[in-house]
């Protein structure tokens, strides 16, 4: 998988737009929604758009197995939707705001899956964004986190 | 002519518009960020714009993965309240500008941006949060309001050179435009965050402050930001800043700072307020 360094000039000057998928994939604990993960997570994606609709939530929750066959998801992915297993839908191809429609149906809020996703308890999330968040140091990159965690 | 005399940037954070719909703007956790917000919304206030442009990214909510489209220009009469998974929030349905929007369609393509014509569509908070922000709760907005969807969810989101080169074809394109109009334009989205996976909660603050310096007094050091950058150092979602080059490209060369403010956090999000009044 080759990719390539789009040669954008500004005032006569190459600025590189990185269009590499091996350097946004070094970003460790991010899965960037990149064209190939839309790509896979299509089906999945639509399914999470369909609890948009109040109707459709409540017959996902009523019969979760059964709702989550419609929408020809493979089984990976439908396993990780029953099991809320969110690192793994994002890694699947589902893009966060569409999974947030899922922690909604559940009656949670978005700060509660983003903690979920950090491994965290939500009331040390909550306190970890009021001291300032999380700094960026040791987070730049897959090399620079190795061992960390 | 119609005159874009000023530009907003602003982060479009949900959980900002969930507190004023749900009365929680007094509590402790709010008050800095409201605080903060008041002399911009006075500036408003004052201002009093006909037209506002919102820059902006939907959420999947009016667009799921069907049809992505990289600069959507909302062409409607009106534009209703997306229900996003928890009830639409109750806030004035939002009055568009058809003429003049249709008009900017026309000057933007012949200036070789690709827009799609969007002549239906819900809007969600990534427009309504800024208008409570700094419009307040009016039972109607005061303005007229021409939606600019900008895809930041799929990878890649538009370079920031050409978001900003799409904003200076936006002020030629709204000072072609017969009526006198004062029109003021939203960068919105931002500042760093990121809202996915293990590095969720990420903030970066000096990268921050440098956007907002560079907004003020350097947009072409800004718009030189690759999207790694923006994903590497603000966090993933952090890439939504592209939209506020829009807005500082449509205010011209000269501008001045009037206000600014900054505060961590709103959820998982850095928020971040300038306004830039346009000197040409």
């Amino acid at each position: 998988m080759g990719g390539f360094r789009a040669q954008l000039r500004i005032d006569g000057k190459d600025v590189g737009m990185t269009q590499r998928p091996e350097d946004y994939e070094d970003i460790p604990g991010t899965w960037v929604f990149d064209a190939q993960r839309a790509r896979i997570g299509y089906r999945l994606n639509e399914f999470l758009y369909s609890l948009m609709k109040a109707e459709n939530r409540k017959e996902f929750l009523a019969d979760e197995g059964t709702y989550t066959l419609k929408f020809g998801m493979t089984d990976e992915q439908r396993d990780a939707v029953l099991h809320r297993d969110w690192n793994k839908l994002l890694e699947l191809g589902g893009v966060s705001y569409a999974l947030a429609k899922l922690a909604f149906t559940d009656g949670k809020s978005y700060q509660f899956m983003a903690s979920q996703m950090t491994g965290m308890e939500e009331k040390d999330y909550v306190a970890m964004m009021l001291a300032g968040g999380r700094s960026p140091d040791g987070w730049r990159s897959k090399s620079e986190r190795k061992g960390k965690d | 002519m119609a005159k874009i005399i000023a530009g907003v940037g602003t982060s479009h954070t949900p959980a900002i518009g969930a507190a004023v719909d749900n009365g929680k703007a007094g509590e402790p956790y709010w008050v800095p960020l409201f605080k903060g917000y008041e002399p911009a919304k006075k500036w408003m206030a004052e201002t009093k714009p006909d037209v506002v442009i919102m820059v902006y990214n939907d959420h999947v909510n009016a667009f799921d993965f069907k049809i992505i489209p990289t600069f959507g220009l909302g062409c409607a009469e009106e534009f209703k309240i997306a229900d996003e998974g928890w009830g639409a929030r109750p806030v004035p349905v939002v009055m568009g500008y058809p003429e003049l929007a249709s008009h900017m369609i026309q000057s933007l393509v012949l200036d070789e941006f690709d827009m799609t014509i969007v002549n239906e569509m819900q809007v969600d908070h990534g427009l309504t949060t800024p208008m409570t922000l700094l419009f307040g709760q009016p039972k109607a907005w005061p303005c007229r309001v021409i939606p600019l969807a900008v895809n930041v969810i799929q990878y890649p989101a538009p370079t920031g050179h050409r978001c900003y080169m799409l904003g200076k074809a936006i002020r030629k394109a709204v000072e072609g435009w017969h009526e006198d109009l004062k029109v003021v334009i939203f960068g919105t989205g931002g500042m760093s965050h990121q809202i996915q996976g293990p590095r969720a909660g990420l903030v970066n603050k000096e990268f921050d402050q440098s956007f907002l310096d560079g907004l003020s007094s350097d947009p072409e050091r800004l718009v030189r930001i690759s999207p790694l950058e923006y994903l590497r150092d603000a966090g993933a979602e952090a890439i939504e800043l592209v939209m506020w080059l829009i807005m500082r490209g449509a205010l011209g060369d000269n501008v001045k700072e009037v206000y600014r403010f900054y505060h961590v956090p709103a959820s998982s999000t850095a928020v971040g307020t300038i306004i830039l009044e346009s000197r040409q």
